[in-house]
This record gives C-alpha cells, structure tokens and sequence, in this order.
C-alpha cells in the first residue's frame, strides 16, 4: 500500500459522471477477440437499411457512388476524449439515404462486416450529422480504419462510427449493440483511437 | 557525478524536511529519500500523493538539487485550481511523507563532460532544472560559457533569484527579462520575449551553443521556434515543456 | 488547451513533452524511454522520445511526432490493465546502458 500524504486529497477534481470508479472493464473484455479485419471488396459491398414493418432498401456501391457525395470536414472526438485535428472525408450523408422514408422507429443498430453491432438513435444520424464514408483526407479508406466504407458520425463517440458498415437496422426501443452489451467503456474500445486513428 | 544512475522505476518514500516559500505563489521543498540513486543536472522525479481513501495524484518537478546525497530539492508553483501544487505550496511541512520515482530524464541533461557553448533560457519555474545545470557547472569547476536568459513577471516570482544573481561570473552570464515589472534600478523595460529580445540575449546561433528551454507549453514552443529562425541547429535545442501557456 | 466532447463539455487537454512522461513509461518499459527514439510510421522522422509532443490525463497519453504530429504510440491504463497502441512507429531503439 503507498505511503499516505497527510491531508492530501481535499481538491481532487470531480470524477466524470459515467466513470464510476471501479467499474470499468473486466478482465476478461473481449477486445481482439471479435475477429479480423475484414476485407470486402466493393464488388461484393451492399449496404442495406431495413425498416419498421421489414422493408428493406439495398444499395451496391456503384449505387452509393451514383448518390450526391458530400465533402465533410470535421475534429474526431475519439473515445478517450482527447480531439483531434481537423480531417476531411467524403461520403453521403444517411439523409440522403433516408429520404422519402417513414419511420416511427427511434432508434438504430448499426451492422458491420465481421459482426460487430453498436446501436446508435436515429436522430444522431439525421439532419447532417452523419454519412457513409469512403474516402479519407484524399484517399480511399483502408480497410484498417474501416474501409471501404464506414459510418460517420464526428459528434458522437468515435467508436459508434462503425468500420466496415454494411446495414442499419431500425428498432423500436435502444437495444444495446456488441459493444454495449459486453460492457464496453470507456478504456475498452477495440478501435481505440487517438488523434490518428 | 561522473556516470548517469540507473532508472528506478518503482516509488520511493520521501520526507519533508524544510519548505521555505521562495515567490508568492512557489515554494522550495527540501526531501530526505533514504535511498535516492542521485542525479544529473536537469533530471527531474515524479511524486505521488496518496489520500487517506487511496486516491493517488502524480506530477512531475524537475530537480534544483544536483549530484549524489539524499536530500532533494524541488521548487513548485501553485496552479490555480490545481490539485497537487496547492497542497504542495500550502499544506505540506516538515515532516509529512509522499513518494518519489527517479531520477528521470536522460535527454535534458547537461552534464560536465558535455561540450560548450550552453544557452538557458527558462520561463518562470521553467528555471529550476536550469539552476541545476548552473549549480552543477560551478561544482564541476567547469569552465564552458554558460548564459541564462531567465523570462519571469517580476523579480518577486523568480525562483532563487538571488543565488542565480550570485551564480554570475566570467563562465555565466545572467540574464533577467522581466515581463510585467522590472525591479528598482533594473535597466531595461518590462516586456514579454520576442524573438528580437531572444536574438540580443543569447548565445548567436554562429556559435553553435547547446540551448536548454524549459517552462510553460506555450513560452518553450514560443522560443524554440524563434531559435529556429534565427539559425540554430534543431538538434542543438533541447526544450521541456510543463504544460500550461 | 481545450478540446470539446460531446457528452461533457470542454476538456482540458495537457500538452507537454516526452520528458514528462519518462516516469509513466518507466513503468512499462522498465526504462528511461526519453533517450529512446521512434520512427514515425507516417513521415519517416526519427525523434527521441524527449522531443516528442505529448497528450495527456489521467487515463493516458498519446505520443505525437513533432514534425508531421501523427500519432505515434498511445498508453492508455485502465484499472486492471494497460493498453499500449504502437502502430504509429515503425521502430524503436533504446541505449542498452
């Protein structure tokens, strides 16, 4: 046990609210376990968004490419809070993909190639605030870091930006994803990711 | 000291014997470590708080405090709305307990052995591995031409301001700017550093010095660049950074 | 410097440099690391752990090369384990002394 300091402690910072302390990963957090990198050609690539009642609209990615493409330029705020430098992307925005669509659904889970699920509500994806993006400061994105295509979403938790993104799912409630379901927090985030992810 | 001591990397216990407070905000800390390896001139240790519930606090102090012995000098400075220096600057005494790891630092170091010319510039408690340095040369019986240029508010809020002023001599010269009041009978107006002061202060970049910058995030990367421009080598610039503007 | 999260509000984020985190990675590496040098994955610049930019808080710090400001390492330690990140280096040497 470390040497106490007599009367030290008085001024500690406030703890963020949603670190209780103790309560963050366990042991046995499965962060590498979830699979490989997967590797999806474009010509195989579909991206589908399933609505309520079950219809399901699909686009290939000549079709997504088809679409208006939006130039975004924006700071990652990654999962350890620390910013980033400003970073362009190109994509489409989900309001184009969304358009002429009627949900009463709130929320979503977002699925990725490999498997991965994290859940993400609706109006976060809404009214320019988030895109399927394929291009990275000039450059088509790797694979590594989510390529071909990734969701997202700059002013969430960069993890709900999913790599390798291939469907949405609307739900009615806000079911939790993978991630949330296996207790993933704060330090537990596979695609931990500093300024450069 | 004629070798660099080996890194310990496991916490050591340290107790206070003396503070005396050195600037309005700053005070000087004097710590008896039973079992400090000793270290070179700009080292500096982490020290550990521990709360009586188990919550622990580390920062970082370079060391005044040269050569081998168990005594360990810091100089801290209080933060506003700090953590650790309030505690270190207000509430500790002479015989409270904490815990030390070091000495650390290989790379801002100057040691005795180490070819000339050396410019020091610090920026507020920026100076105190830079008063190691100076401390270190006059123990060595070092004859490199040493030059401090020393940027702090006011001569009031200057850590060892005296000894630096006795530490003046043909091999080192002082340098004071002061950036909001100068003292009585000091030549010269108050005013921050600008790369113009810089220039006239130092050590010409013809002369291919080693420059040491240390203080405040904002002031070393402020200088650095400036030494830069003005010609100096990179690799010839060692800065350490506090945090902080 | 502040940074702004999404959930919280403005943080404080603490920009230093390698020198001061030579203790948190002491505990890693066992070593000084400040004399250490990394090649940065992304410009090719060699650079002593000492000069590179640091990021940091209490959970972690991310090691930034000076020259193109990449990433170069991330430490992020967590209560039971810790997470090192070293895909922005392409190598490290370390002093044997």
């Amino acid at each position: 046990m470390a040497v106490i300091s007599r009367g030290f402690g008085s001024r500690r910072r406030e703890s963020s609210p949603d670190l209780p302390p103790g309560q963050f990963l366990t042991e046995d957090f499965p962060v590498l376990s979830a699979g490989p990198t997967p590797d999806i050609d474009t010509a195989d690539w579909e991206f589908s968004i399933v609505f309520d009642g079950g219809e399901t609209r699909k686009w290939s990615w000549d079709d997504l490419m088809a679409l208006p493409i939006e130039t975004i330029n924006t700071d990652i705020h990654c999962v350890t809070r620390w910013s980033k430098l400003g970073t362009t992307w190109r994509g489409v925005s989900l309001d184009t993909l969304f358009e002429g669509i009627d949900t009463s659904y709130g929320y979503t889970m977002i699925h990725s190639y490999g498997g991965y699920t994290t859940n993400v509500p609706l109006e976060d994806l809404m009214d320019g605030k988030a895109w399927i993006a394929f291009e990275f400061d000039g450059e088509p994105l790797d694979p590594e870091h989510g390529g071909p295509a990734r969701l997202l979403i700059p002013h969430l938790y960069f993890w709900k930006s999913a790599k390798w993104v291939r469907g949405i799912v609307m739900h009615e409630n806000d079911d939790p994803g993978f991630w949330e379901q296996n207790g993933y927090h704060l330090y537990g985030d596979p695609w931990l990711e500093q300024r450069y992810w | 000291m004629t070798a660099a001591p080996s890194v310990t990397a496991d916490w050591m216990v340290g107790t206070v014997t003396s503070t005396a407070y050195a600037t309005p905000g700053g005070r000087v800390l004097a710590l008896e470590v039973p079992h400090w390896p000793g270290n070179l001139a700009g080292q500096h240790l982490d020290l550990r708080l521990t709360a009586e519930d188990g919550y622990q606090a580390v920062r970082s102090y370079s060391i005044a405090s040269v050569g081998f012995g168990s005594t360990v000098e810091l100089a801290v400075d209080q933060i506003p709305d700090g953590e650790v220096s309030p505690y270190l600057t207000m509430d500790v005494m002479a015989g409270d307990q904490l815990e030390v790891r070091g000495p650390l630092g290989g790379w801002f170091v100057w040691k005795p052995t180490d070819p000339g010319p050396v410019q020091l510039i610090g920026g507020g408690s920026g100076v105190v591995p830079l008063v190691a340095m100076m401390r270190e040369h006059v123990a060595s019986g070092s004859d490199v031409p040493f030059k401090l240029l020393y940027s702090v508010r006011t001569n009031d809020d200057a850590f060892f301001y005296d000894e630096i002023r006795s530490l003046a001599s043909p091999t080192i010269d002082v340098t004071f700017a002061f950036t909001r009041k100068t003292p009585y009978g000091f030549e010269g107006t108050a005013g921050r550093l600008t790369k113009e002061s810089v220039e006239r202060d130092t050590i010409p970049a013809s002369e291919n010095p080693t420059v040491f910058v240390c203080g405040p995030t904002g002031f070393v990367e402020a200088v650095a660049n400036w030494l830069v421009a003005l010609g100096h080598d990179p690799a010839r610039v060692k800065t350490e950074r506090f945090g902080g503007k | 410097m502040d940074a702004v999260h999404p959930a919280s509000g403005p943080i404080a984020i603490v920009r230093v440099d390698g020198n001061a985190v030579a203790g948190r990675l002491s505990e890693i590496f066992r070593k000084d690391m400040t004399l250490a040098s990394g090649q940065c994955r992304t410009c090719h610049r060699e650079t002593e752990i000492a000069s590179t930019v640091v990021e940091l808080d209490d959970a972690g710090l991310i090691v930034l090369c000076p020259s193109c400001k990449h990433t170069m390492f991330t430490v992020v330690t967590g209560p039971v384990r810790t997470w090192i990140d070293l895909s922005g280096i392409s190598g490290l040497s370390i002093p044997n002394a």
